[in-house]
């Protein structure tokens, strides 16, 4: 197998806790605003079990950098261009339905992927993907459950899932669309080429989006430019500056 | 205590016998989870190892969830235990492999919590009855509760709502 790059390994750790620490505080936005307290209460502890998994993943990145940094200075005081997140995860919450659409389209990749991971040959993330798993297979089970009862609901509930999942589908593509840091953890038995999950994902969220009397968007056009860095929505600095601020205000600030 | 006559000159000064690990792991019982207090950390099954490595006494916790933010107070409060037991040289590993599956709870501990009024957790993937009247008549209001732990269901026989420990 091929020997491990540094800066490759870096870059794929940090699209890994950059995927959980945006989506985490997308999804803590909703604290004290869901439809229902149980919602609210499942939000919650979705973000939390999220941030978790980012203490680890950025955790592990600061350690393979070795430039004294902390998973908390990776999170607080790094700019858009230097998150590695996937679009689809930046993108405004939308709706309630939105919002569980976005969390079954990512849960489900989680859910194949970090499977994988657990065979790495990198003992860290497969310790890391061990634990992370199976809060993931909880979570896909509760957002491809909601994403059926809101998509096989009402007329209203339905037309709104309908219209999350058009909204959602062109940020599918990139969690496939994969590059130069995807071959190389392949080539090292880091991590598959996620290319190789599309077959097993469409097969997943065919079932369950079938099932939600939910029709898949015939086009395989995707929005890229996040997992690589290049070109994130606007909607990434806006996140930032929210999540950011104390650390920015205050510099060095702690508990 | 060692009388220091007894000791050659030159020698290191001498302390006091450390505490075998039997005592120590007696210690954590006693240590309440801080978010379900009526169980302690060895009911848990969160504690994987007490030894010593040469005079340092390394204590090995695995998270219950990733996020969990009883994580840090679990490990203040059993420092705060051992230390207040006289254990001075003290260290705290963090252990993610194998990941905490609540079939380390130990069965006092499902007792415990069955008593307090939360369904411990079941292979089947939900409560086999009512913690406060037993009844089998369940149903499940979310999959989550008010910690990453636990999930709320209801019963229909005495319409009492009451958490259930998920079975991970």
């Amino acid at each position: 197998m091929a020997p491990v790059d540094k800066e490759m390994l870096t870059q794929f750790l940090l699209r890994m806790g950059d995927n959980t620490l945006i989506l985490g505080h997308r999804v803590s936005e909703w604290c004290g605003h869901a439809p229902v307290l149980e919602e609210d209460i499942a939000l919650a502890n979705t973000a939390l079990d999220l941030i978790g998994q980012t203490q680890f993943w950025l955790g592990y990145a600061a350690e393979v950098m070795e430039d004294g940094k902390s998973a908390d200075d990776i999170a607080f005081l790094r700019d858009a261009w230097d998150f590695r997140n996937l679009l689809l995860l930046e993108l405004p919450n939308g709706d309630f339905g939105q919002t569980l659409m976005r969390q079954f389209l990512f849960d489900a990749y989680q859910s194949i992927l970090l499977p994988r991971l657990m065979k790495s040959s990198d003992q860290r993330i497969a310790e890391i993907a061990e634990k992370a798993s199976k809060e993931v297979a909880y979570h896909v089970e509760r957002s491809a459950e909601t994403v059926v009862g809101l998509g096989d609901g009402t007329e209203e509930s339905h037309k709104r899932m309908q219209a999350a999942l058009d909204r959602l589908w062109p940020y599918v593509g990139e969690m496939f669309a994969s590059d130069e840091v995807d071959a190389a953890m392949a080539a090292a038995g880091v991590a598959p080429d996620p290319a190789t999950l599309r077959e097993e994902y469409n097969a997943l969220i065919g079932k369950v989006l079938s099932e939600a009397t939910l029709t898949i968007p015939d086009s395989d056009f995707a929005h890229k430019g996040g997992r690589t860095g290049a070109t994130h929505t606007e909607h990434l600095g806006h996140l930032l500056s929210q999540m950011q601020w104390l650390q920015r205000a205050y510099p060095g600030a702690t508990w | 205590m060692v009388n220091p006559q007894q000791h050659s000159p030159g020698a290191p000064p001498v302390r006091a016998a450390l505490p075998d690990v039997a005592q120590v792991w007696t210690w954590l019982h006693a240590v309440p989870d801080p978010e379900i207090p009526v169980i302690s950390l060895t009911d848990l099954g969160i504690i994987r190892d007490v030894a010593y490595e040469d005079d340092n006494l390394v204590v090995t916790v695995t998270p219950t969830y990733s996020g969990c933010p009883a994580t840090s107070i679990i490990n203040l409060d059993i420092e705060t235990a051992l230390r207040g037991h006289g254990v001075d040289s003290l260290e705290l590993r963090r252990q993610l492999s194998p990941a905490w599956t609540t079939d380390w709870l130990t069965d006092e501990g499902r007792e415990k919590l069955e008593k307090y009024g939360i369904a411990p957790p079941q292979p089947a993937g939900g409560p086999d009855k009512c913690p406060q009247c037993g009844s089998q008549h369940v149903e499940k209001m979310s999959q989550f509760g008010s910690t990453p732990c636990k999930a709320q269901w209801r019963c229909t026989a005495c319409l009492e709502p009451f958490d259930y420990f998920k079975c991970i």
